[in-house]
């Protein structure tokens, strides 16, 4: 079966984010007094192929964990759909 | 007549000083530091938006810069005609700010490079290429992780048409063809000119190899062309 | 008892340190005080395994302005200019993520070269990774790459030169050290020093979060797969952020604003407080409660241990303090005032009225235990000497193997590296990188500053002691080959676990050779770093002493590149080529072995050698100079052949096997090129710098390097082994 995962990566919360901070600023700068916090961070859309959800779940965690996010300054989130 | 020229400082701009002391070394004259937040330029004869990372290129290149105070009058003279060169940086800033059509996007190796590049002179007619000869081949260095520059078919068939690629990225005999765009850019190009002809962008930074101690001087015409053109003009 | 009953082990203190900290203090400290005690009195911070050993390095000279132990040393260039420059690590960081460890390591030299007043003008930088054809090695040398190039790049500081080789031995700790060097006038040099009672301590730039706490003590432990837990929160580098700082800072020092100034580093507040009071003599309180935060909720020894990069610490007269705001202010950028300068000697924390801590300052900064280690010769050390070197010799097919060397991680071109380093910006790049040294023309002068960094450290790993006195003449002879006098130098002792006794004999002989050879050659240690715990799996790393060279040309019109010029033009190698195959690239790209006596090395001859290229250089003798390294004779001249695509054919007359005379590694020797007219002059001046010499060859238009050496004969076409030696390095490093 195909899957799509979309993993989504940011920053800990506690990890300084430049281009949120900068996005903040410039956003209030252009008069948008309203903004708040700004975090920027990626998505992952991949397809992956495995035999039922849970083991395509298993397998795009161990890919997220092994490469797509550093656990040294970022957590990912992940969602699954099966693909057609 | 005087020229008034200024360069444009943003937060994150770093080929400022490079620029003025091109700027004054070619031309023997001065250019005027401008902050980012000036929301006056009266009377600019020429503005040069140099290289650099304003607001850390942070998002996309040039996509916070062009809503700082001093980009509207910078829109403001070059309607009226004034000469307008952005340089790297520059470059993003007037795309991202409408003055030039086309976006430049990650370098197709998605490295940031910095070394020589031939380039070919497609234009030499125009007011800042007026010292070089159409078809002439000169070396001038790139530095940027994002130059690949792209645009909707039916507009670079307008710019062709219209000769308004200025610089295009060459082989050292001056042929062309994809491999010699170390950053993957459609067409092969490095700079163009908007339709009015006064408002320049190039990814190469001509200000680098205009003095023979730096080990080359093809970037120097480009500038002896504004000043011809803006002596001559008016 | 509760964890009471041994509180020092959570701050990395020993029991005894602990005890040395009660009779100091005189009363048992608090859980704070006692944090600010272990990161001071870390390694990082405090040297206290290495201070004794540092001691030996000579540190003064005519040329030095400052010297070791401010936040970079200073050296003046003449014409009024003087340069501070100083070379970090940020080795474990970069293990752990490697463009963020990169970037801030290059962060953090920057910070320390504008505190002293100067302009960064120059980047360079030594890295070593393992064991180039392993995917986590591949992954971190881009990391580390694009993580130097982002933030230098966008600092608009080039980034000139540096070195870069690869070998097992660094396979899980590779070593990330960053050199810059800055340009100020001689005359307003800034310290970071706490003076004037009743100033005001200010903390400018970014706000303060959970970034790299216990970052120093986290420098002093051995890496290892099982510490997840206890890593600290990577530092994420906002290059903009350093560049508005920057700027911000040099026009407040360019107002007079300022009385001493400081980055923020290894330890933040804690070192940056306690060592502006300590340096001083004076005392001085910060506020917690003003430090601004990124985040609610910080506890005080998580505010006073944060390493969030791209903050400073200034010390500034009451009446200043407005003007400095309205700089920062204009640059977007936070200037808060959290405290004062005190007569009472002692760092004081407070918040409000409620005072946290109170240290004095001397006790964190001057009182730290100084360790004299035991150290004893390791076994492999004799062993290695015994190496048998004859399968080396008696290769035949010379020209396979230059192309194998020529292509080999550490032969190949590096501009695979210094490509994604904008190294022009600034317009003062006049050599590239590339070359022996990188070349910059100091502005409103005919004066030029050459830069290099080196160490091979096998040849360390083999012989401590000469190892790390050939990477001192090693750098200097780089700096002398663009024809710059070399003037001083800074490093980056990289070294295994200080308390294993036979890394720490690596330690002390590698500081006794560094220390002789910069007194022969006259370039004194203005500053630099130690790194310790550079191990994985309980392997350390090959000693790796990084030297960090700088020198001046007088006139940059005369400058030398390694490049042959023109055909015709006659090519004489300076120096003595002898049975040196020990401990070379060769023989360990032939058996995998890094074994074998390491080349001889004559200083007073060294030193000869540089004066001589100096002058040689000053009378517009030579058209080409490059010193010759590994791959000995055949790489140094396919190196001086490749620029302009010319050829070169050559007659080896020197007493030693083929394979010595082709590639090995004999120390203090020099390609020169030049043409025919000059080799009368040439010649008197080689006599009276009493050099040996030979004149060996000719550069031809032919596509082609040809040595002779006796019946032995070396063959190769030069644009195939151009080809080779520039693809494998993008090659091996792609993903």
């Amino acid at each position: 079966m195909k899957f799509k995962a979309n993993v989504k990566v940011m920053l800990k919360p506690s990890v300084l984010d430049p281009q949120g901070a900068t996005l903040e600023r410039a956003l209030k700068s252009m008069g948008y007094d309203n903004v708040g916090s700004v975090r920027v961070g990626k998505l992952i859309e991949l397809v992956l192929e495995s035999e039922n959800i849970g083991e395509a779940e298993k397998a795009a965690n161990e890919w997220a964990d092994r490469l797509l996010a550093n656990h040294n300054m970022e957590h990912y989130s992940l969602t699954l759909e099966p693909l057609p | 007549m005087s020229v008034k020229t200024a360069v444009v400082v943003f937060p994150g701009s770093n080929c400022d000083q490079d620029n003025v002391r091109s700027w004054k070394a070619i031309s023997g004259l001065d250019a005027q530091l401008v902050w980012h937040k000036e929301a006056s330029l009266p009377n600019y004869d020429l503005v040069i938006i140099p290289g650099g990372f304003a607001f850390g290129d942070y998002l996309r290149c040039g996509a916070i810069a062009r809503f700082s105070p001093v980009m509207s009058e910078i829109v403001r003279l070059a309607k009226r005609g004034n000469l307008v060169l952005g340089i790297c940086n520059g470059f993003q800033i007037l795309t991202e700010a409408g003055l030039l059509p086309g976006a430049l996007n990650h370098n197709k190796n998605l490295k940031y490079l910095c070394l020589d590049v031939f380039l070919r002179v497609e234009n030499a007619q125009t007011a800042f290429t007026g010292d070089y000869s159409k078809g002439q081949v000169i070396k001038i260095p790139i530095s940027h992780g994002c130059g690949g520059f792209s645009l909707k078919g039916s507009e670079l068939k307008t710019l062709n048409d219209r000769d308004r690629v200025v610089f295009r990225y060459c082989a050292p005999d001056g042929s062309v063809s994809a491999e010699d765009a170390p950053n993957g850019s459609l067409d092969n190009v490095a700079g163009i000119i908007n339709e009015g002809g006064n408002v320049l962008g190039m990814m190469p930074h001509p200000e680098r190899l205009a003095e023979k101690e730096l080990g080359g001087l093809d970037g120097r015409p480009l500038f002896t062309s504004i000043l011809r053109t803006l002596k001559g003009g008016s | 008892m509760s964890a009471g009953s041994a509180p020092w082990l959570e701050h990395n203190l020993t029991q005894s340190e602990y005890e040395l900290i009660l009779g100091l203090m005189g009363r048992e400290p608090n859980f704070l005080e006692l944090a600010l005690f272990g990161v001071m009195w870390s390694e990082h911070c405090g040297y206290k395994n290495s201070k004794a050993q540092l001691k030996k390095l000579p540190t003064q000279g005519p040329q030095v302005l400052q010297g070791p132990g401010e936040n970079a040393g200073v050296v003046y260039l003449g014409d009024g200019l003087a340069a501070a420059f100083k070379m970090e690590s940020h080795n474990h960081p970069s293990a752990i993520e490697p463009y963020q460890g990169a970037a801030t390591g290059v962060g953090g030299i920057i910070r320390d070269i504008f505190a002293m007043g100067a302009r960064p003008i120059a980047s360079l930088n030594s890295l070593r990774f393992g064991n180039v054809d392993d995917n986590h090695v591949k992954r971190l040398l881009n990391g580390v790459v694009s993580g130097i190039g982002d933030y230098g790049n966008c600092m608009g500081i080039p980034t000139v030169g540096g070195d870069v080789y690869f070998h097992p031995s660094y396979q899980g700790n590779p070593l990330v050290n960053a050199m810059c060097l800055g340009l100020m006038k001689a005359d307003k040099i800034y310290r970071g020093q706490a003076a004037g009672v009743g100033n005001v301590v200010m903390l400018v730039g970014a706000r303060t979060g959970r970034d790299g706490i216990k970052g120093a003590s986290f420098a002093s432990e051995e890496l290892s797969d099982l510490d997840q837990d206890k890593r600290p929160n990577v530092q994420v580098g906002d290059p903009f952020m350093e560049k508005l700082l920057m700027e911000a800072t040099l026009e407040i020092l360019e107002k007079d604003l300022v009385v001493g100034l400081q980055d923020l580093g290894a330890a933040g507040l804690t070192s940056s407080g306690a060592e502006m009071a300590g340096r001083a003599g004076s005392g001085l309180y910060m506020d917690l409660d003003l430090v601004p935060l990124r985040e609610k909720g910080l506890l005080d020894w998580e505010i006073m241990l944060s390493e969030s990069q791209e903050r400073m610490l200034l010390v500034v007269e009451p009446s200043k303090v407005e003007a400095i705001s309205e700089v920062f202010d204009k640059w977007d950028l936070l200037a808060v005032a959290i405290g004062k300068v005190t007569s009472d000697g002692n760092f004081t924390l407070r918040r409000g009225e409620k005072v946290l801590a109170a240290v004095p300052a001397q006790f964190l900064t001057d009182r730290v235990p100084i360790y004299q280690r035991p150290f004893s010769e390791p076994a492999y050390y004799q062993a290695a000497k015994k190496a048998d070197l004859t399968v080396t010799q008696n290769q035949g097919d010379w020209s396979g193997l230059l192309f194998k060397l020529m292509a080999s991680p550490n032969l190949s071109s590096r501009a695979w590296v210094y490509e994604q380093y904008d190294h022009m910006v600034g317009l003062n790049t006049v050599v590239r990188p590339g070359g022996d040294a990188a070349l910059l023309r100091l502005p409103g002068t005919r004066r030029g500053l050459a830069l290099s960094s080196d160490c091979n450290a096998r040849y360390v790993y083999l012989d401590p002691h000469l190892g790390a006195a050939i990477a001192v003449a090693e750098a200097a002879l780089n700096v002398a080959a663009v024809g710059a006098k070399p003037l001083a130098l800074t490093n980056c002792l990289n070294f295994g676990n200080p308390e294993n006794p036979e890394i720490y004999w690596q330690f002390v002989k590698a500081t006794d050779g560094l220390a002789q050879a910069a007194k022969a050659l006259n370039t004194p240690v203005t500053g630099g770093n130690v790194s310790f715990y550079n191990e994985y799996d309980k392997r350390a790393i090959f000693p790796t002493p990084t030297i960090g060279m700088i020198g001046v040309i007088e006139d940059i019109e005369n400058r030398l590149t390694h490049g042959f010029k023109k055909p015709g033009h006659l090519i004489v190698l300076v120096g003595e080529s002898k049975e040196e195959l020990g401990a070379s690239e060769v023989h360990y790209l032939l058996t995998g072995r890094d074994e074998g006596p390491v080349p001889s090395l004559d200083l007073e001859r060294a030193a000869r050698l540089n004066d001589f290229l100096v002058e040689a250089a000053k009378k517009s003798l030579l058209a080409s100079a490059h010193d010759l390294a590994e791959g000995g004779l055949a790489a140094g001249l396919a190196e001086c052949c490749f620029p302009l695509n010319l050829g070169a054919k050559v007659k080896s007359e020197a007493p030693v096997s083929a394979a010595a005379a082709f590639f090995g590694e004999s120390q203090s020797r020099v390609l020169i090129s030049l043409p025919e007219e000059n080799l009368r002059a040439l010649k008197a001046l080689l006599a009276q710098s009493r050099l040996p010499h030979g004149l060996i060859g000719q550069v031809t238009s032919e596509d082609r390097l040809t040595i002779d050496h006796g019946r032995e004969k070396l063959e190769a076409n030069l644009s195939d082994l151009k080809v080779a030696w520039s693809e494998a390095l993008p090659r091996a490093a792609a993903l």
